[in-house]
């Protein structure tokens, strides 16, 4: 499992509502930001050298999307189904142990 | 058990923080404003003397972190409630919004006070009418008694139609007026209004629910359409929650428009609030004259009561709106919203607008008596002299 | 239905003394309303307050213009207030002074069908301690206008006041309800 979602993420549906009688009566929960897969917005991906890594978990604290979560092993992951490569855990990384690197899909 | 109501010789302001107390409210975040303060005052009382159980006070420091508060309560599933006046409800309006888009009960009592400028504390009725499109529902009283069933009544209609709704008060003439009001006991308060049944809660992390979503146009719509249908279901729920009051408790709120004396009326006089008071003994001073004229107060302002006005306006002559209130550049708001509904119907009586009472200007029955008089010239000419009259004007 | 205006300064309880009014007159059964101008009150400043009495509800709101009674708590008001303004023919008017009926009669603008005089200043402090003569008052107007019973008068004040303070009180507008003087005019 590439992400701290599990089963959810295969299960994220968009929501489209048909009629007006589908809509809940208070607009809660109109959308889920797991079920929109920013991933594929990316030019430039992160890629992490585990061997740089200290486990400070700025990356994970400045990510503005869920695109990092922490791994079993303390080091960190990143869900490239969510990353944008907008490259803000490169530039906080203490120890420039976060790449970016171009990626061409 | 009987109903054996406790009498006591209160203020409206009083009247009003023994009904949230009766109504078991949970959350309570006010900020003091003349002339509401006496209001949370006396709320503040109750859990200074351990008169309340389970109820938070949340102190802010505006009127608008007030309402957040009680939004943020509300969502969290519980009874909310505040009160204000004035400018302190315009500082709330961008809230109010919030509230009813995200369709919470909360229920205010709003003191119906001038805006400034010129600073007035005196009654009228422009904070609350300019609030008319904010999604909440507006009761007027006539007296403290019905600011106490109103309070009651309307956390009930709230907590079925998922809205929020404002109890609106004059400022002193009911605020600090002291007579008699019949409170419930509390037991039976409880069989009338039952713990509320959230739409949803912030609290139920089993399901986590994120409130404040982005609407885009394919959405937002909608949502607007379900404000509209709750709005007009509430008519119904408003008459059938009057009814059961009347039932278990002798007065009868089943109508939206309370009409007096107006079956074989030539012309009545329309109004909201407290003023409708003194027009009630205006009529029968009237009546002992020979004028057939009635009274029709307006207990409901939203959703507003078309029906009845309809069946009203078909059966006279001629409406007398007295509006306690002005819109610049058009008229009385009321007088505005009854030459709306009535516009596509069959009925049309000759309708004339007296703008009374601004900011407190008393308004007494020789007033009611001079009004009558130039209604009646309008009625005999078949023919309005004016539209809109500023009465007591000085010239 | 009975109106009745107080004119007090502000702090000597005019408001609550038109409020306690109304409860005395509840007690007994009554319809009541009780109210004060409407008005921004600051201490010392003169202030009036209204009660109505009906055996009937009382829809009315507006202000009292032709007051059947006036009560004035304070002595000094008789020379910068008119209170005799729009009082009714047969109106009983009720003072709280240490002078003569002539000397108030000079000067008040219209002549009451009867006068009611009282040192409640005097008696508050006696019994009080203190110079608010709201309560001493009420045993007056109980006295001259027959309207409510020293004993609801009591009892209402007592609703207000608890305890000892109470007490004092209810004390102070018996004492003020056996020294009072009326005079028929």
């Amino acid at each position: 499992m590439n992400t701290l979602f599990g089963e959810g993420k295969s299960k994220a549906k968009k929501i489209a509502f048909k009629s007006v009688e589908e809509y809940p009566e208070a607009p809660i929960s109109l959308g889920a930001t797991l079920s929109n897969f920013t991933g594929d917005w990316r030019t430039f991906m992160p890629v992490v050298d585990d061997a740089k890594c200290v486990k400070c978990y700025i990356c994970w604290k400045f990510c503005p999307e869920p695109a990092i979560f922490i791994r079993e092993d303390g080091y960190v992951g990143i869900d490239y189904d969510y990353c944008k490569g907008c490259g803000i855990c490169a530039n906080e990384c203490p120890t420039k142990a976060i790449t970016m690197v171009k990626e061409e899909k | 058990m009987e109903y054996k109501p406790i009498k006591k010789v209160i203020s409206g302001n009083y009247a009003a923080a023994y009904a949230a107390r009766d109504a078991r409210v949970e959350v309570v975040a006010a900020y003091p404003i003349t002339p509401q303060t006496s209001i949370i005052e006396k709320i503040s009382e109750f859990l200074a003397n351990g008169e309340v159980e389970n109820l938070q006070y949340v102190p802010v420091e505006s009127e608008h972190s007030a309402m957040a508060a009680c939004i943020g309560a509300s969502a969290a599933g519980a009874r909310a409630f505040t009160a204000t006046s004035a400018q302190g409800l315009a500082l709330m309006h961008e809230m109010l919004h919030w509230a009813s888009g995200a369709r919470l009960p909360v229920v205010m009592v709003n003191v119906n006070r001038a805006m400034a400028p010129p600073w007035s504390v005196w009654d009228d009725q422009t904070d609350s009418l300019a609030q008319r499109d904010t999604g909440w529902m507006q009761f007027y009283a006539e007296n403290n008694q019905e600011v106490y069933d109103g309070v009651i009544m309307a956390f009930k209609v709230a907590e079925t139609v998922n809205l929020p709704a404002m109890i609106v008060e004059s400022a002193f003439i009911l605020s600090h007026t002291y007579d008699i009001v019949e409170m419930i006991p509390q037991e039976l308060v409880d069989e009338f209004l039952p713990p509320r049944k959230p739409l949803y809660t912030l609290t139920d992390f089993d399901n986590p629910i994120a409130v404040g979503a982005l609407g885009t146009p394919a959405d937002y719509y909608e949502f607007r359409y379900k404000i509209e249908k709750s709005m007009e279901e509430a008519r119904e729920v408003i008459h059938k929650v009057g009814k059961e009051f009347g039932e278990r408790f002798g007065r009868d709120y089943s109508q939206m428009i309370e009409l007096y004396r107006t079956e074989d009326a030539d012309f009545v006089f329309m109004g909201l609030g407290s003023l409708m008071g003194t027009v009630k003994q205006a009529v029968d001073v009237l009546r002992s004259e020979g004028y057939k004229v009635g009274a029709a107060k307006v207990r409901w302002f939203r959703p507003f009561p078309k029906e009845e006005l309809y069946e009203l306006a078909k059966n006279v002559e001629g409406i007398a709106v007295l509006d306690r209130n002005f819109s610049f550049g058009q008229e009385g708001i009321l007088f505005n919203e009854a030459k709306g509904v009535l516009y596509n119907t069959d009925a049309h009586p000759l309708i004339k607008n007296y703008i009374v009472g601004l900011g407190g200007r008393d308004f007494t029955v020789s007033d009611v008596k001079k009004i009558a008089e130039n209604m009646k010239g309008i009625i005999e000419a078949k023919k309005l002299d004016r539209e809109v009259e500023w009465y007591h004007l000085k010239r | 239905m009975i109106e009745i205006r107080f004119h007090g300064r502000g702090g000597q309880g005019a408001v609550t003394a038109a409020n306690i009014l109304a409860s005395a007159a509840f007690l007994e059964g009554k319809y009541v309303q009780a109210f004060p101008f409407f008005g921004v009150e600051r201490r010392g400043a003169p202030v009036t307050a209204f009660t109505r009495i009906d055996e009937k509800p009382i829809r009315i709101k507006t202000q009292i213009y032709e007051p059947d009674v006036v009560v004035v708590l304070d002595p000094s008001l008789l020379d910068t207030v008119d209170v005799t303004t729009g009082l009714k023919d047969g109106g009983i008017v009720i003072i709280n002074t240490e002078k003569s009926k002539e000397e108030v009669l000079e000067k008040l603008k219209k002549k009451p069908a009867k006068l009611a005089l009282v040192d409640a200043t005097t008696i508050a402090l006696e019994v009080l301690g203190l110079p608010i003569t709201n309560t001493a008052i009420l045993g007056a107007v109980a006295k001259a206008t027959g309207v409510v019973t020293l004993e609801h008068v009591q009892k209402a004040i007592q609703e207000v006041f608890s305890g000892a303070l109470g007490e004092k009180n209810a004390k102070t507008a018996a004492e003020a309800f056996k020294k009072t003087v009326t005079y028929e005019l």
